[in-house]
């Protein structure tokens, strides 16, 4: 390990740390400026015990077009449950859902379970990773095999595009 | 004039999906189904509302106000994780469910 992955164990989520105390800081200050690095420098030292690996980006253009299409997924979510809400419950088709996924990474795994979470009427209720399953609660369920196909083509897909894995 | 049209319009449709989630909430019949409505309101419902403030305070100062897109990043990341926690204190007091309907 060089000396600077010993320093600086997560690199990326200094730069987030630093960055996002700057912009909740009250003003620009230069003591603003030492706290943030000092939080950055020892928020990430402190807990690097519990990080699981850090995955490599391998395409992050990738995570630009995914991101985007999440935000839009959401919006339309949002629709959605609305309307299922309101309407008559009778309709409703809730399921519990077995999602197989080819994941081995944690932390990409937690990226697509909070995906899904986030988007049209489902939430991850469990991973599974020994046996590679994902458990969703969706809130109405036409055909199940066509929502897995759209969780692994939607998303699982370009996840691992992005991290290569 | 127009700004305060647009940051009316946003804050009148994150109340409404607040509302649409509290009312998923009362409404809907079993746990697991009712973890959807409020995970969904607090995505759109606030991240409008915040979106909304952003105008405002962007508007009132020149600059482009990050704070509030500082908020609706810890929304968006602790949202899934509390609904992720929920379901499963509910799989570990109700046991595990089996794929497929549940009514």
């Amino acid at each position: 390990m060089t000396l600077l992955a010993r320093v600086l164990p997560q690199p990326t989520i200094t730069l987030v740390i630093i960055g996002l105390w700057m912009v909740l800081a009250s003003s620009p200050s230069l003591g603003n400026l030492l706290l943030a690095v000092i939080l950055g420098v020892s928020i990430p030292w402190i807990t690097q015990s519990f990080w699981p690996g850090r995955p490599q980006l391998a395409r992050p253009l990738a995570g630009i077009a995914l991101f985007a299409r999440v935000v839009g997924d959401i919006i339309l979510a949002n629709w959605e449950v609305a309307r299922l809400v309101v309407g008559p419950l009778d309709r409703l088709r809730p399921a519990f859902i077995d999602v197989p996924i080819d994941i081995d990474d944690p932390f990409v795994a937690t990226l697509l379970a909070s995906i899904v979470s986030l988007t049209p009427g489902t939430v991850s209720v469990d991973i599974d990773r020994a046996a590679g399953i994902l458990h969703v609660h969706a809130l109405n369920v036409a055909v199940e095999s066509e929502l897995i196909a759209t969780i692994k083509h939607r998303y699982e897909a370009p996840l691992k595009e992005i991290f290569g894995c | 004039m127009i700004l305060d049209i647009i940051i009316s319009l946003l804050i009148l449709v994150g109340a409404a999906f607040a509302l649409v989630g509290s009312i998923g909430l009362a409404r809907l019949p079993d746990f697991f189904t009712r973890l959807h409505g409020p995970t969904k309101a607090t995505t759109l419902g606030v991240g409008s509302v915040v979106i909304a403030s952003l105008i405002h305070s962007s508007a009132g100062t020149g600059g482009v106000s990050l704070r509030e897109l500082a908020i609706s990043l810890f929304l968006f990341i602790t949202a899934p994780v509390s609904a992720h926690l929920l379901a499963k204190a509910a799989l570990k007091t109700q046991g595990k469910p089996k794929a497929g309907r549940t009514h």
